[in-house]
């Protein structure tokens, strides 16, 4: 009863329409616990994101675009209606009804219905397999009816036609845009950059024809419909998708005496307050100084105000910037501010490089200090200080044209000082630069915390390099000296040891410490050191100059256990081994009593062996054709992979055959940390490639290649690099990918984190590796080439050297085994006895009255 | 403290069988008492360090288990130590006390006399 008096003394608010505005608006009210919100949505699913809708035909599914769930809302106290279409607003009752009949009473309504497709009315067009590309339902009836078409046409060449035609072109379809305008993209882009972009269109295969009008639609002759243009020809086609634009959601209004533009849309000013104080209209469906806003962000801007306003706090909506940068069908294309130089007087530099396909225009005020605005067609990487150098009116440069031109031999760059704080850095996020200073003031210590603090670089990643120097100028200003020293001995990364051992052809770490490090070194710096020493040089790793450099995993060639025994691991490549072969290990682990297991990734794991048992039950295992397994190793572990087509009734592509390839290649790879490898045969992905350093997936034309991923800690899928690679290919690929890694990587990070702190991100990493951006893949091949050719088992090489087997007697001056070591039995195998369950031999000096005492072992009884 | 009785320089091993910047393990049994008493000790030779060779108790504290001679030496700020190969903490090999716990391990007191090595107990 007491919850249900709260409720009634809650002001009540009732949203009308559930897409993405309308959500965030929910999300926004939701943080002010004083108001009932109550959601009418038309439709039968809650918020999806649109943004993303051509990714339905990439394999997400209508979960994966979901943006809430009923949980969700039911946990922010939040009253939901699906399926409930507003059909009745009585403004002075202040009571809303749906089409079923069911009232709400509102105190403030907000009316976030959005917009629908505009479909011209064109003679014949309204037949079955003519369609729009909006919501998930007109994604569903587009698969359906292209699998029974083969050739598609999206009537409409905006940005909105070519994401169609991009999911057209995905469902196989032969595909054609039609415009009416004389170029694409007519909103955004000017003619120049027009031009260049429907030759880059049209050279992945999707047919543009411009300046045509549609008069009618009739049956075909070999498709389903022939389009008969004012120029009197013709195209037919089995698919017609129509993408002309938006049309405001405003009937409600319209019906209900709210003002509404002479072009419709819902009248609403700075408040996004309509005709009625206690009506709001936010999103696509309002217009806001007779202009619809065709973008989510100004949406979010305007749910946000409304929501402030409500809660009494000052807040306007002021306009927003329509700038834009994305990548339709590989093609990368910017926009910025006054792309058309519609200002009086102003001026523009245009540069355009017809064989590489680039187009870059800006646009100047007539006095040339500021800049107005850019087209960028072909590469985009100048697209944030262009923006930046607009949103806050920064001076242009003496020579502007210096920002576009690729050869300027000194290209101004942006001084991060010169942004206002209320710059804004990552756009998907909303991040200023103020907010990177606040998380800075809050503790963040490094540009990785900054980023996960604040979330700015981790929605589409182009911001990455801007946050970096924010946050890098930041804490200089701060004095914090940004240290990238791995320790104490060496004021260098593990990339610049990396450098400085290549270039100075250096061999050991008592030359690497004399010449660049100071002190005797530590546990830091000299595996470090022995990682890069293997890397560049691939010696043998328990030569006597390294030998002092080795964690003791990679000394005794096998994983310390709790109790100071080791694992013994060899190597199963891709998880394939011969009965016989598995009998041997059954007879080993028998033989030496130790703990048997299969690992997660397909191999087995031997555990409990003393070291001076390990050369002994190595022995073993190699005269059986066994090698190291590299389980103790910042290196090449397992490459798990599937059966693939050899067995699989599914499977497209031999894994096995390509696992048991690349882990013969790569084993024994010194890196910054272990690495991982996944093979599946198919997309059913059963060797869970993605959530591997390297992951490869078969496809029917060759092999999907996936980077970065990762289970442990903190999961990620791989960023998908390349696709339909054939197999020379695809080694040449990994080959230059792991090289780079082991150069450029960090001391102990994994592929996923690494890729991540690339600035630039994965399409830097695609430049490097696909496009050789660097001028570094031969180099790279090579340095692999002579790793490969290089590898040793160096269980082996330990076992011919007698030198190297001192090391596995435990003592100098005694044949005894260390009593300490003791196992109990459980589920028929040993484990390590517990401190209560040993059986003291071995005294343990006490020190001075310390804590260990109580726990020494060895207390006489 | 009551194991060791008549403490002297006794010979563990030659010279030879250090390994540079590295350590080895010796067993050292002390048969004075009627109960013969086992304790084992991490020897590592620092040839660029002051003391160049320095002997520790070999049972990690933390860890609980005789392993240290197996650890990286190096030094933290001129001091020398040993990092567990277990957990990694530093232990200090002049003092025997653990950097970064309230742990310490014993010290024993060790020379090279004429190509051999020396421990006092």
């Amino acid at each position: 009863m007491n919850s249900d008096k709260q409720l009634l003394s809650k002001a009540k608010i009732v949203v009308v329409g559930n897409g993405m505005v309308g959500h965030h608006f929910v999300e926004e009210m939701a943080k002010n616990s004083d108001y009932q919100i109550t959601v009418l949505s038309a439709e039968s699913r809650l918020a999806y994101d649109r943004v993303h809708l051509s990714e339905y035909f990439g394999g997400k599914t209508a979960e994966d675009l979901a943006m809430t769930t009923p949980e969700h809302y039911e946990e922010l106290g939040v009253t939901f209606k699906t399926n409930a279409k507003v059909t009745n607003i009585d403004k002075s009752a202040k009571v809303v009804t749906t089409e079923s009949g069911d009232s709400f009473e509102y105190d403030k309504l907000i009316l976030a219905t959005g917009s629908y497709p505009f479909v011209p009315p064109i003679p014949g067009g309204d037949v079955e397999h003519s369609l729009v590309y909006r919501t998930i339902d007109d994604l569903e009836a587009i698969q359906a009816s292209a699998d029974v078409s083969k050739v598609g046409v999206v009537i409409g060449g905006g940005l909105l036609g070519l994401e169609a035609a991009k999911a057209v072109k995905e469902l196989g379809l032969e595909t054609h845009v039609v415009e009416f305008a004389p170029q694409l993209m007519g909103v955004q882009v000017d003619g120049g950059g027009g031009r260049l972009l429907k030759t880059k269109i049209e050279e992945l295969g999707v047919q543009v024809h411009t300046s045509k009008a549609t008069n009618e639609i009739v049956a075909g002759d070999k498709h389903r419909y022939k389009l008969c243009f004012s120029d009197g020809t013709e195209l037919e086609t089995d698919l017609i998708l129509f993408s002309a634009g938006i049309r405001p959601y405003d009937n409600l209004a319209r019906e209900f005496d709210l003002e509404i533009g002479a072009r419709g849309g819902i009248v609403i000013d700075n408040q996004c307050q309509t005709s009625d104080v206690d009506i709001y209209a936010i999103g696509e469906c309002a217009l806001w100084n007779n202009f619809i806003f065709g973008l989510v962000a100004p949406g979010y801007a305007m749910a946000k105000v409304v929501a402030k306003h409500i809660g009494g706090e000052e807040a306007e909506f002021t306009g927003a910037d329509m700038s834009t940068k994305l990548k339709l069908m590989g093609v990368e294309v910017g926009s910025i501010g006054d792309a058309h130089a519609k200002t009086e007087g102003s001026l523009t530099y245009t540069y355009e490089n017809q064989p590489e396909g680039v187009y870059k225009k800006i646009v100047v005020s007539s006095d040339k200090k500021s800049l107005l605005g850019a087209v960028l067609i072909g590469d985009t990487s100048e697209y944030d200080t262009l923006l930046q150098y607009m949103l806050n009116a920064i001076e242009l440069p003496e020579s502007p044209e210096g920002l576009i031109l690729p050869m300027a031999a000194d290209k101004p760059t942006l001084g991060v000082d010169a942004l206002p704080d209320t710059a804004t850095i990552c756009s998907c996020h909303n991040v200023t630069k103020g907010d990177i200073i606040a998380a800075i003031d809050c503790g963040a210590v490094d540009v990785g915390q900054v980023k996960s603090g604040t979330k700015a670089g981790s929605g589409c990643g182009g911001c990455a390099a801007l946050v970096k120097s924010v946050a890098d100028n930041e804490f200089e200003k701060r004095g914090v000296e940004v240290k990238k020293d791995i320790c104490e001995h060496f004021a260098y990364s593990r990339k610049e040891l990396f450098d400085i051992v290549s270039v100075e052809k250096i061999k050991t770490f008592d030359e690497l410490l004399s010449s660049h490090g100071r002190g005797l070194g530590c546990e830091i710096c000299k595996p470090v050191a022995a990682s890069v020493l293997a890397s560049v040089w691939n010696d043998y790793i328990l030569k006597k100059p390294h030998l002092s450099l080795q964690d003791t995993n990679d000394t005794y060639l096998g994983n310390m256990q709790k109790d100071g025994t080791y694992s013994v691991v060899p190597r199963i490549a891709g998880g394939e081994i011969t009965p016989d072969k598995l009998i041997v290990l059954g007879q080993v682990a028998k033989k030496y009593n130790l703990y048997t297991k299969i690992t997660g990734g397909a191999r087995v794991d031997l555990f409990g062996a003393r070291v001076e048992q390990l050369p002994p039950i190595w022995k073993e295992l190699v005269d059986a054709g066994f090698e190291t397994g590299h389980a103790y190793g910042k290196s090449l572990r397992t490459v798990k992979s599937c059966v693939g087509s050899t067995w699989c009734r599914y499977g497209v592509q031999d894994s096995m055959t390509m696992a048991i390839d690349l882990e013969n290649r790569y084993k024994g790879l010194r890196a910054p940390h272990k690495i991982k490898f996944g093979v599946s045969g198919c997309t059913r992905e059963c060797a869970e490639a993605q959530g591997k350093d390297i992951g490869i997936i078969a496809t029917e034309n060759g092999w999907n290649l996936f980077v970065g991923g990762n289970g442990g800690m903190k999961p990620r899928h791989g960023d998908l690099f390349a696709t339909d690679l054939d197999d020379e290919t695809l080694v040449k690929y990994v080959d230059r990918i792991l090289m780079f890694y082991v150069q450029t990587g960090d001391r102990l990070q994994r592929t996923s984190v690494w890729m991540d702190n690339l600035e630039g991100g994965l399409a830097y990493l695609q430049d490097v590796i696909m496009k050789d951006s660097l001028g570094i893949t031969d180099a790279l091949e090579e340095q692999m080439a002579a790793i490969v050719g290089s590898y040793q088992c160096e269980w082996k090489t330990t076992l011919e050297d007698p030198e190297a087997l001192k090391r596995f007697q435990p003592f100098v001056n005694s044949d005894k085994s260390d009593s300490n070591i003791q196992f109990v039995t459980e589920r028929e195998q040993i484990r390590p006895a517990r401190g209560e369950e040993k059986i003291a031999v071995t005294f343990i000096p006490s020190v001075e009255n310390d804590a260990t005492e109580k726990e020494a072992v060895a207390e006489e009884a | 403290m009551t194991t060791t009785t008549n403490k002297t320089w006794r010979t563990i091993c030659d010279s030879s069988d250090l390994v540079k910047d590295s350590g080895i393990c010796a067993l050292l049994v002390n048969e004075a008492n009627e109960q013969k008493v086992e304790e084992q000790i991490a020897i590592f030779h620092l040839p660029n360090s002051e003391e160049k060779i320095y002997a520790v108790g070999n049972y990690d504290p933390i860890g609980k288990a005789n392993v240290l001679y197996r650890g990286i030496v190096g030094c933290i700020a001129d001091e020398p130590v040993v990092a567990s190969p277990l957990y990694k903490q530093h232990f200090s090999l002049k003092t025997g006390r653990c950097l970064q716990e309230e742990q310490s391990i014993a010290v024993y007191d060790i020379r090279i006399e004429n190509e051999l090595v020396q421990v006092f107990y």
